[in-house]
């Protein structure tokens, strides 16, 4: 008697899962299937996921709220329905989507080796008519491109980031230190610090990206932008002796002691927080961090007052100038291929994509792709500096590792660990670049 | 109760969703795993049935072999630390003063979450602040190695914080396997004048030789297919001489979008644990087990 009246409550609460767990999914396919009309005033959901949760990103969750109401507002046919999740998840989430092909309508993507597979898998809708619409020459040069497959551009880029080296001011100081224009003076700089007991660069190198900034800027200086580019797309190669050139000189540095102790075991975080207490005195990394050296209150005033940024010299000899950035758009907005509203999605990117460049400097610290009229702003001295520098740019080389293929992209970030561990020499270094994009995939 | 328990009919409906359940989530993902294995797909469009071109691969792979070493490595000193925890455990159980407060002291690692784990040795091991590096400089030595970042120590720089994570684990194990022993035979053993060592070695040892015939296979299983610490801590590197296998099919699966290749790494990782477990099930197979009596 007990076992059966057990029995019924167990298979009871059974059927109720089941039941919860289906009732949800039906509840998501009806609201898609109410927003497959196309008539104007007719009601709209645009599913919406994104990856700025508000514990994490703050700012620019605060300006996404902002503007998917002002949509609403201005449109009351309209329900934006937000997903928002962290990072890894977000990247997780979207190929599991994909494989079902269950994409958001509007989402939010890398650039090129990322964005590939994506796009071969049709489930992207390419995005040009925005581009010759209202948001024509609104971008800043060099950042669609990113997004752009066999002549389409598949993604609205949101952010765009250069990578100048920040240095401290007042270890410079203290040392009668000149900001290095060539690379002799930067080694010059480095010895004099080493010598004097301060680590000269942070570097995080268990990331391994952040290594491979190093690698680009010294191939662009010495080998130059074409060649690098070239290498990188298989027409050329990473035997280029300007490129091999600058491998050895990534293992000259490190054999110089210009990076901190242990750099490759650390992250960029712990990397990063060296330059932060003082103790080591240039760091080079992306425009993404200038609200530490500017608005972030929780770095003391003293240090953010003394943080300012040079230019990757030049290398006497070499074919890159000083002008030549490495950099590149961080995330965009995609449109899904199969979405039922896919023109009041596009029209939502554009709208999003406008108000975001309006604020996402002021509110975020994040620089938008869009161009910024900085005499509008009251902005920090150190973010003008750096937006007249975007515009004298010569030339812009994306990140190796978002440029290349994801099997190739994880050569090469293996093999900038090794190098900067001197695990491979720079002849193997290229060697395995060239076998990896050559794979193709 | 009786009625109900021999029903057929009865018996199918208790067991169904436990194994509608565990088909879902163990045994229908290891058979897709297999199939993925047998294809190229980097996860998001079509997948290429390609045979046993993974397969053939992952044989000749450099990088894998490596990482199955550095597994190995790991479920040996895994194995051999038993032998410390028996060897505490059994301190602990002889009701030595203050063995209950050490029992928890043990355990504590035990509770922590690996990630919470990660982050205190990644502070201990930090290059210029940790506190290795410390006591070593104040010891005198001019320059202590970066441990983390050394190629040839870095693999065992984790073994500490990893053996350390599951100590508490097998000295409860075997404290509590410990405490099952009648303490009738040690007291006879004491009176036919056996001494601490003899009660240990022919006593306690064989009475708790099928807990721990067990935790041999938990440690050794548990270690090959390893990956929490391992992950948050180097993420294999630097330049895979931290790389296990479970954290090198993670990523060729997630970080190279490799999933054909990563399914089958995966798969292989299977089969070699089930190899590992069926091989030392037979060298620690005995005819008879001994029984309290």
């Amino acid at each position: 008697m007990f076992g059966k009246k057990w029995g019924v409550l167990l298979l009871t609460l059974c059927v109720a899962l089941f039941a919860a767990g289906c009732g949800q999914k039906d509840e998501g396919s009806n609201a898609s299937s109410s927003a497959g009309g196309d008539k104007a005033g007719e009601k709209v959901t645009i599913k919406f996921m994104h990856l700025w949760p508000e514990g994490v990103s703050a700012g620019q969750n605060k300006i996404v709220n902002q503007i998917i109401n002002d949509y609403q507002k201005e449109h009351p046919n309209v329900t934006i329905k937000q997903e928002v999740l962290d990072n890894e998840q977000y990247k997780n989430k979207l190929k599991v989507l994909s494989a079902s092909n269950e994409l958001p309508d509007v989402g939010v993507t890398w650039a090129a080796g990322f964005l590939k597979p994506y796009v071969e898998g049709n489930l992207f809708a390419p995005v040009d008519d925005l581009l010759s619409g209202e948001l024509k020459d609104k971008f800043v040069a060099g950042t669609t491109e990113a997004y752009a497959i066999d002549g389409k551009t598949y993604a609205l880029p949101l952010e765009f980031n250069i990578a100048p080296i920040y240095y401290n001011k007042a270890i410079f100081k203290k040392y009668n230190l000149e900001v290095p224009q060539t690379y002799e003076q930067f080694k010059a700089v480095s010895k004099t610090l080493s010598d004097n007991g301060v680590a000269p660069i942070a570097l995080g190198n268990k990331d391994r990206w952040t290594g491979s900034l190093w690698y680009m800027y010294l191939a662009d200086r010495i080998a130059g932008q074409k060649a690098l580019a070239d290498a990188i797309a298989g027409s050329g190669s990473f035997k280029d002796p300007g490129l091999v050139q600058a491998a050895k000189e990534v293992q000259s540095l490190v054999d110089s002691n210009a990076f901190i102790k242990g750099f490759n075991g650390l992250s960029n975080e712990e990397g990063k927080s060296e330059f932060l207490n003082g103790k080591a005195a240039m760091y080079l990394m992306g425009t993404w961090e200038l609200p530490n050296y500017t608005t972030n209150e929780e770095i003391p005033k003293e240090f953010r007052d003394n943080v300012g940024f040079f230019k990757f010299p030049t290398v006497e000899g070499g074919k890159g100038n000083i002008d030549s950035w490495v950099g590149g758009p961080g995330v965009g907005l995609f449109v899904s291929q199969n979405s039922e509203v896919k023109e009041e999605a596009k029209a939502f990117v554009e709208y999003f994509v406008t108000k975001w460049g309006e604020q996402s400097v002021t509110g975020a610290g994040v620089i938008p792709a869009t161009k910024v009229d900085t005499s509008s702003l009251d902005l920090p001295q150190l973010y003008i500096d750096l937006f007249n520098e975007m515009n004298k740019a010569s030339s812009i080389t994306l990140f190796a590792d978002v440029q290349m293929p994801a099997n190739a992209a994880e050569t090469h970030l293996n093999n900038i660990q090794a190098l900067f561990g001197k695990a491979v020499s720079p002849e193997q270094f290229s060697e395995e670049h060239d076998k990896a994009i050559a794979k193709g995939n | 109760m009786d009625k109900v328990m021999s029903n057929k009919k009865m018996i199918a409906l208790y067991v169904l969703p436990a194994l509608l359940l565990i088909l879902a989530i163990v045994y229908i993902p290891i058979v897709l795993t297999a199939y993925y294995g047998l294809n190229e797909w980097n996860g998001i469009g079509r997948m290429k049935f390609v045979g046993l071109d993974n397969y053939a691969e992952l044989l000749g792979d450099r990088t894998f072999w490596n990482s199955a070493w550095h597994s190995l490595l790991l479920a040996v000193f895994s194995c051999a630390s038993l032998l410390v925890y028996l060897a505490i455990a059994m301190v602990l159980a002889a009701r030595i003063k203050g063995a209950n407060l050490f029992r928890k002291i043990y355990l504590i690692p035990m509770l922590l979450s690996s990630v919470a784990i990660a982050q205190l040795w990644l502070r201990i091991y930090h290059p210029s602040n940790g506190i290795v590096n410390s006591v070593l400089e104040s010891l005198g030595f001019a320059n202590p190695p970066a441990w983390l970042s050394e190629p040839k120590l870095v693999l065992f720089a984790l073994f500490v914080p990893i053996l350390w994570q599951y100590a508490g684990f097998y000295i409860l194990i075997y404290y509590a396997a410990l405490k099952n022993i009648p303490s009738s035979l040690e007291e006879a053993a004491k009176i036919d004048g056996a001494n601490s060592w003899q009660i240990a070695w022919k006593i306690k040892l064989p009475l708790a030789m099928e807990v721990i015939k067990v935790t041999i296979v938990l440690a050794a299983v548990g270690s090959l297919k390893y990956f929490d610490l391992i992950y948050v801590m180097t993420d294999g590197g630097p330049n895979g001489s931290s790389e296990v296998m479970a954290s090198y099919m993670y990523h060729t699966a997630f970080r190279a979008y490799d999933f054909g290749y990563g399914s089958a790494i995966g798969f292989f990782l299977l089969v070699i644990c089930l190899v590992v477990t069926w091989i030392i099930r037979k060298l620690t197979a005995t005819k008879d087990t001994i029984q309290y009596s």
